[in-house]
């Protein structure tokens, strides 16, 4: 199960900025092994984040994102103590939710 | 004995349950492969419905003069115009020039930032994509000093 993601939301003028650190090796597809193999790629395919349970965003992510991908976004609206909820899915199928308060 | 109101704030439940559990499998999450794997920017921004590629002071990118590490450089997208639907990051000369494509809801403010990749010294771009098609673009030069796709 990948790490948990850090997520800081913090509420500035009207809205919340989130900053989100995610723990992914978003390889390429591009290097090869010790023996010459392609090393397939594995990266986070789509994000979405939820402000108290209502999709607010969402995101396609190709190979190209770092790898422990950083993203910051502004949720319109947001004050301290609402709930935001981050959810990454990867070209594995693999997935993962956190959530965070807004401060 | 239930009530038509009770019947109503059932189905609400229902619906919201269905809803939450519904996140990524609706077609609109689905991942679009043809614009990740076309080569230039142009065909990039085909691939994600874009019909007209024009640049624009509307549209701002943001990133580094100059990139110390190509495996890690931030950069960002965001756009002042409204009836955007898509706001795409693009590196010209990567392998594969998409990076990301995030799509644009009212509750968020069209502003985002990531970090990229980047193969060597070259364009960034920033496509807004708006909902009749046109796209429009604002450009930069990062210049890399060392190449961030592991080759």
């Amino acid at each position: 199960m990948a790490d948990p993601m850090r997520i800081r939301a913090q509420a500035q003028g009207s809205g919340a900025v989130v900053r989100v650190l995610m723990s992914h090796e978003m390889e390429t597809g591009q290097r090869k092994d010790a023996a010459g193999k392609v090393i397939p790629a594995w990266h986070i395919s789509n994000v979405a984040a939820t402000h108290n349970g209502r999709e607010v965003f969402t995101a396609e992510w190709g190979p190209a994102v770092a790898k422990n991908p950083f993203l910051q976004f502004t949720i319109k609206g947001a004050k301290a103590g609402d709930k935001v909820a981050v959810t990454w899915k990867d070209n594995k199928g693999e997935t993962r939710t956190d959530e965070a308060t807004v401060s | 004995m239930q009530t038509r109101r009770d019947t109503l704030k059932q189905g609400v439940a229902v619906a919201g349950a269905m809803g939450a559990g519904t996140l990524f499998t609706g077609t609109a999450h689905a991942f679009n492969k043809n614009a990740f794997e076309a080569k230039s920017v142009q065909d990039a921004v085909k691939a994600l419905g874009g019909t007209s590629l024009t640049e624009s002071t509307d549209v701002t990118i943001t990133g580094p003069d100059i990139a110390e590490n190509g495996a890690v450089v931030p950069i960002g997208a965001a756009t002042g115009m409204a009836g955007v639907k898509h706001l795409a990051l693009l590196v010209e000369k990567n392998p594969n020039a998409l990076v990301a494509v995030f799509n644009v809801n009212p509750a968020v403010e069209s502003n985002f930032s990531t970090r990229a990749k980047m193969g060597q010294s070259s364009d960034v771009y920033a496509v807004a994509i708006a909902q009749d098609g046109k796209a429009y673009f604002a450009k930069k030069e990062v210049k890399v000093t060392l190449g961030g796709c592991g080759g």
